[in-house]
């Protein structure tokens, strides 16, 4: 099916003024320009200005002798183009696969797709209509080739249909030579010839009833004898219509299928080495799907014998797959009547049908499921959520301040050496991060402490042990700073702390001792 | 209750005699016993190879089943939480390295994650390394999250590590993220890797959990020392076993001595637990001569080579 938006950019320009057609400056004679180096030259004209003699291709200085009034506005091309691109897409509503036909036209391919729409005639109007809704003019045409559809949608009826079985020359032969999509001075060479008609053309080509015509064919042939571009050969063109020659498109969206295949150094002659080589095939088909994020529907393994022969085997799947062991243990069974010949010299395997089968995560977390993680990676994935500052690991330190007689680093960095580290006796389970202030009775200056008071509960001392005495750091503390008295106490229910009287009254470093609980005994 | 070792039938009282604990052996009778005088029943030598796994019964320490999950509910003010779930994991540890293989224990230095969140650190304070069993000192791996749903996290992490051989969490009070589906959580991830959990829920109500065992723990007065009868000796607490899938609910004494854990019945009385007016009388010696004397029965090479 070919569709022409006969006045593409016009109504592009319409369009992007918000105009319906006819109506306020689209009634007033029109053209888009684009500047050349001779000036202004027109690329398109409403139907305004074509009434007032504007012809594209004419110079915008001649048009206004013709129409002093004239408006202007700049053309665009390359918006046409865009344009035109996003509606080859937007066709393809209407069939599987669609081309450009730059500069105004779509291809759209809707072999065996007529009848969702109730047939040809029912799909032309649906095309009509939806271009009429977004307001462009269009003349579209069906036929069995490209170029045929072309033709009528240019210049054959209105909703032009041509069907497979008639003979296309009797619909097609008044057409004028121009629907062969031809360059222009070739047509200026047909029309001096007095081709006028394509009927005209396809008799000469075609006819050789008597000598002139045969000599009038001949001259043709010799004329256009250049088969390499189809648009300065009407002969090639003109078969190209008929079908005879393909038209090789371009279609909008491209869809390769993944191929894979191997070219054997020897022909094959056995089996189990065809096996192999479909094993091969088939991982190399696994890779190629995977980097397509597809599984394949269908596949075809072609089979190239020396002789010349070539075997497919056609393999349909239930649902989009890309596993190699599956693929190889289907086709087996098919492999199985195959006669080798004399040899299998090349095999290919191609997806014909793909479909989007998303790329399964290769179970990474397995091995960890099954055997655990490392204590590595274990620290690893605690510290990136943590912080690097959460994991970490008590290293001895030397010292006799409690608080400092521990470090803490890294959980796998190596433990600092130590020389002749005294291990502290008697050190409590756990020791709070700053040392909480107790109201502590006691025999003054030195006595056990008898009750303290922390957090609000008051603790009956029942057993105690001490002082342990931990004097101050002279070498790196002032010479203010208080001793400590550690006891080791049991209060009446049992709970077991680590509390230190912070100076002696009268040491000269302050007035009465404040008390302090450190640790909590285990 | 049970019948002693030697001898071949074991006697089990009339229900109406039973404390609850064994009542649940009850079920026994149906195994067509021979009524006695006196309300006992005799199940023979043969009946008694039918009975479940004696992991019905009560809990003892050096158990050979251990549970994967626990939870022991303590008070923030005390450190008998932490300290009761490092006793239980070591005994565990042991037990472990004991049923494995006799080198096991030796090679076992695999580290302990203890994992606390910012709250339980601020109430409780953080390890102390010199405080641990010297066997711990250099394994132990600390984790202080700010949140609880991290301290979920990282104990999860910790237990789907294989080179941990335990991990303690402590997590203050009952956080909204930490419901019946995060404890199912770490159950299930404890038992895929067979890692022990203790967790320690500190200042916590006991609301839904999957944990197997279920303890509440507080300080209990320490036994007296050998040679100081005023300080506070080997640490010891009051543990409430008060849900577990496996074994009768019940409430020990747990004391922890030279790095054994024992369990005493809670009514003992013991003489430390009295007023400091009384240390230090009445107090009989004789039988607990302590590591100063050591007898040497089964010492010497002749014992050894006797047995």
């Amino acid at each position: 099916m070919a569709i022409w938006c006969a006045r593409l950019s016009v109504d592009r320009w319409r369009l992007s003024q918000e105009l319906e057609a006819g109506e306020g400056a689209d009634a007033d004679p029109t053209v888009l320009i684009t500047e050349t180096a001779h000036g202004p030259r027109i690329d398109a004209v409403n139907t305004a200005g074509a009434q007032a003699g504007a012809k594209v291709g004419m110079m915008l200085a001649d048009a206004r002798t013709l129409c002093p009034q004239i408006q202007t506005a700049p053309a665009d091309p390359a918006g046409d183009l865009a344009f035109l691109e996003k509606l080859a897409i937007w066709a393809q509503q209407w069939g599987p696969w669609s081309a450009l036909d730059p500069p105004d036209g779509v291809l759209i391919d809707i072999t065996a797709a007529a009848h969702l729409f109730g047939g040809e005639r029912r799909l032309l109007a649906d095309v009509e209509a939806a271009f009429a809704q977004r307001k462009l003019a269009v003349r579209s045409a069906i036929a069995p080739t490209a170029g045929a559809a072309w033709a009528l949608a240019h210049f054959g009826p209105a909703r032009a249909i041509l069907n497979g079985q008639e003979d296309a020359m009797r619909h097609l032969g008044d057409l004028p030579v121009a629907a062969l999509r031809l360059d222009s001075d070739v047509l200026t060479v047909l029309r001096r010839l007095g081709l006028k008609r394509l009927g005209d053309l396809a008799d000469i080509a075609k006819g050789a009833i008597n000598r002139s015509e045969a000599a009038a064919r001949d001259a043709l042939h010799r004329r256009f004898r250049n088969r390499k571009s189809p648009s300065a050969n009407p002969l090639v063109r003109l078969d190209q219509i008929l079908g005879r020659v393909p038209e090789p498109l371009l279609p909008i969206v491209v869809r390769q299928m993944p191929l894979v295949q191997r070219r054997l150094m020897e022909p094959l002659r056995h089996r189990a080495l065809l096996d192999q080589v479909l094993t091969d095939l088939a991982a190399d088909m696994a890779r190629e799907l995977e980097g397509r994020g597809e599984g394949a529907r269908r596949l075809e393994l072609g089979l190239w014998r020396v002789d010349g022969e070539v075997i497919v085997r056609r393999l349909e799947l239930a649902a989009a797959t890309r596993e190699p062991a599956h693929i190889t243990r289907l086709f087996a069974d098919k492999l199985e009547d195959i006669d080798a010949g004399f040899g299998i010299e090349t095999v290919r395997l191609y997806a014909s049908w793909a479909e989007p089968l998303d790329i399964a995560q290769k179970d990474v977390e397995e091995a960890t499921e099954r055997h655990g993680t490392s204590l590595a990676a274990c620290l690893d994935r605690l510290s990136v959520r943590l912080g690097p500052g959460a994991v970490r690991r008590p290293v001895p330190h030397a010292s006799h301040l409690p608080e400092r007689a521990q470090r803490w680093q890294p959980p796998l960095d190596p433990e600092p050496v130590l020389q002749n580290v005294a291990e502290p006796r008697a050190r409590p389970l756990k020791l709070l991060d700053k040392a909480e202030r107790v109201a502590v009775l006691y025999a003054s200056p030195d006595g056990y402490p008898q009750r303290f008071r922390w957090r609000g509960n008051v603790h009956e001392v029942v057993r105690v042990e001490g002082p342990e005495r931990i004097a101050p750091e002279w070498w790196r503390q002032k010479s203010t700073v208080r001793l400590r008295d550690y006891y080791r106490i049991e209060d009446a229910e049992g709970r077991r702390y680590w509390i230190y009287r912070h100076g002696v009254s009268g040491d000269g470093r302050g007035g009465m001792p404040d008390w302090f609980l450190q640790g909590l005994l285990a | 209750m049970w019948g002693s070792g030697e001898s071949p039938t074991v006697f089990l009282m009339k229900s109406s005699a039973l404390p609850s604990s064994v009542k649940t052996l009850n079920a026994l009778s149906i195994l067509s016993p021979v009524q006695e005088e006196g309300g006992a029943v005799r199940v023979s030598a043969n009946d008694t190879f039918t009975l479940p796994k004696p992991q019905d019964g009560r809990w003892h320490p050096g158990l050979a089943d251990q549970p994967l999950h626990s939870e022991i509910f303590a008070s923030a003010s005390e450190a008998s939480g932490a300290a009761l779930a490092l006793a239980l994991a070591r005994d565990a540890l042991r037990v472990a390295g004991q049923s494995a293989d006799s080198l096991a224990e030796a090679n076992d230095r695999r580290q302990i994650l203890w994992v606390q969140d910012k709250r339980a650190v601020a109430r409780g304070g953080r390890p102390c390394a010199y405080g641990l069993p010297r066997d711990l000192r250099d394994r132990l791996i600390h984790v202080e999250t700010a949140t609880p749903e991290d301290a979920l996290f990282a104990l999860e992490e910790g237990l789907k590590c294989r080179d941990f051989a335990c991990v303690i969490g402590e997590i203050m009070g009952n956080p909204r993220a930490f419901g019946f589906t995060a404890s199912r959580r770490l159950s299930l991830t404890a038992q895929k890797q067979g890692t022990a959990l203790w967790l320690v829920r500190l200042e916590a109500e006991a609301d839904l959990s999957s944990a197997r065992m279920r303890w509440r723990a507080k300080s209990a007065p320490s036994s007296p020392p050998l040679w100081n009868s005023d300080a506070p000796g080997a640490p010891a607490w009051k543990a409430e076993l008060f849900r577990a899938r496996s074994h009768a609910p019940g409430k020990w004494i747990l004391s922890n001595e030279d790095g054994r854990l024992s369990a005493n019945p809670p009514d003992q009385t013991r003489p430390a637990a009295s007023t400091p007016r009384s240390r230090g009388q009445s107090r009989s010696r004789a039988q607990n001569i302590g590591y100063l004397v050591r007898p040497t029965v089964g010492r010497s090479l002749a014992a050894v080579a006797r047995a």
